[in-house]
């Protein structure tokens, strides 16, 4: 339904998306992470795409691929009725994107959700750039892969009761070896 | 102590701890049916801990229908639902504004127990920082185990000994404030 849309948008920066496809009836762009902000420019201020609904931005942490983190960007549009879906691959090294909270002011939350959760850096944003949920005296982004499972970092000490049972930390099947292959963006239909 | 004394106990003594035990069981059968509860209620057990305060289970017929949203006025602390690590430094600043006597109940497994959010951000059970009388289990729990709960908390505090005017030191955990061991550290 939204083809048109993703054509529109890859037509117009050729040089940007890296891939392009459709999966269960959602149009995914891949784009660089230097051209995310002229595609996100792009999709609010055409009067064709109007995707002026800031759907969320979420992260998956792909632990065992190179570019090891990509962020999910969902827009939407009310007038057209369609929906698009930009993705963005970001290294390990280096987790750093540019903000569209320039042009979308409601993705404030959801960048500060990312960084809260993952550790992606967004620069340029209008606001500073601070923890969501998680206090400031948290150390690590619990929701990346490398994270314990059961890392708790209280903030007061406990009281001191012999009869508790603390369960094991991560245990067998946390291994990179043990999980379940991760499906790779690359291997899905190309559209364009 | 008693039983030493009851020895060698005097006719005044005998009376003296009959005044004792007296005012202990009056006090304790007043204090038991005056239950001002304190509802920290953090998640979906908020729901049945407001059906048991409602009008077809009636918290009130037990003497406890009187929610003070002030920790000041309340001598029962009702932690009703989860309580993540952010908040448990609240939770017992709540706890120890709190006048004494005062008694705690554990409403539902997430604040018994944690539950079933064995994850990064949950403290697993408030016994691990305040002192708890009573654990209800349930996920939620049933409106007729709160009231059996209440109802075993109200027969601890008549056992419980009471005085007029307690001369006793505060808590050691009021005390030390910051005693008790360090939670799990996390590896890098």
């Amino acid at each position: 339904m939204s083809e048109k849309a993703l054509r529109r948008v890859a037509d117009r920066f050729p040089q940007a998306v890296v891939h392009a496809y459709t999966q269960h009836g959602d149009e995914t762009l891949v784009v660089d992470r230097e051209h995310l902000v002229e595609v996100a420019r792009f999709c609010h201020d055409d009067p064709e795409l109007e995707l002026k609904l800031p759907v969320s931005v979420t992260c998956v942490d792909y632990i065992d691929e190179k570019p090891r983190f990509e962020l999910v960007y969902t827009l939407y549009s009310i007038t057209k009725k369609h929906r698009l879906r930009i993705k963005v691959r970001l290294p390990e090294d280096d987790p750093v994107a540019p903000s569209i909270t320039s042009i979308y002011r409601g993705m404030d939350y959801w960048e500060r959700y990312c960084w809260d959760m993952y550790g992606i850096r967004f620069t340029d944003r209008v606001k500073p750039l601070k923890r969501l949920w998680m206090y400031e005296e948290f150390e690590g982004h619990p929701l990346r892969k490398d994270y314990p499972l059961r890392g708790r970092q209280g903030l007061i000490p406990e009281r001191d009761i012999q009869d508790i049972y603390r369960g094991p930390g991560p245990g067998p099947g946390s291994e990179p070896s043990a999980r379940s292959p991760v499906a790779k963006p690359s291997q899905l239909p190309v559209v364009k | 102590m008693s039983s030493q004394m009851s020895l060698v106990t005097t006719r005044r003594d005998e009376a003296q701890g009959f005044l004792e035990r007296m005012v202990s069981r009056g006090l304790g059968w007043a204090r038991k049916y005056s239950l001002f509860q304190y509802p920290f209620a953090t998640a979906c057990c908020g729901m049945e801990f407001m059906s048991v305060a409602g009008s077809r289970y009636d918290i009130a017929r037990f003497g406890a229908e009187f929610p003070r949203f002030s920790p000041r006025q309340a001598d029962l602390l009702m932690v009703i639902g989860t309580i993540n690590l952010k908040q448990a430094p609240v939770l017992k600043r709540v706890y120890e504004q709190m006048a004494e006597p005062k008694w705690v109940i554990a409403f539902g497994v997430c604040a018994s127990s944690g539950g079933f959010y064995d994850n990064y951000a949950v403290l697993q059970g408030i016994d691990r920082i305040i002192p708890v009388d009573v654990y209800i289990p349930g996920c939620p729990p049933r409106p007729e185990q709160v009231l059996d709960g209440l109802i075993l908390l109200q027969e601890k505090i008549q056992a419980q000994h009471h005085k007029l005017i307690d001369r006793a030191p505060p808590s050691p955990d009021l005390i030390q404030g910051m005693g008790g061991r360090q939670i799990a550290e996390v590896k890098p």
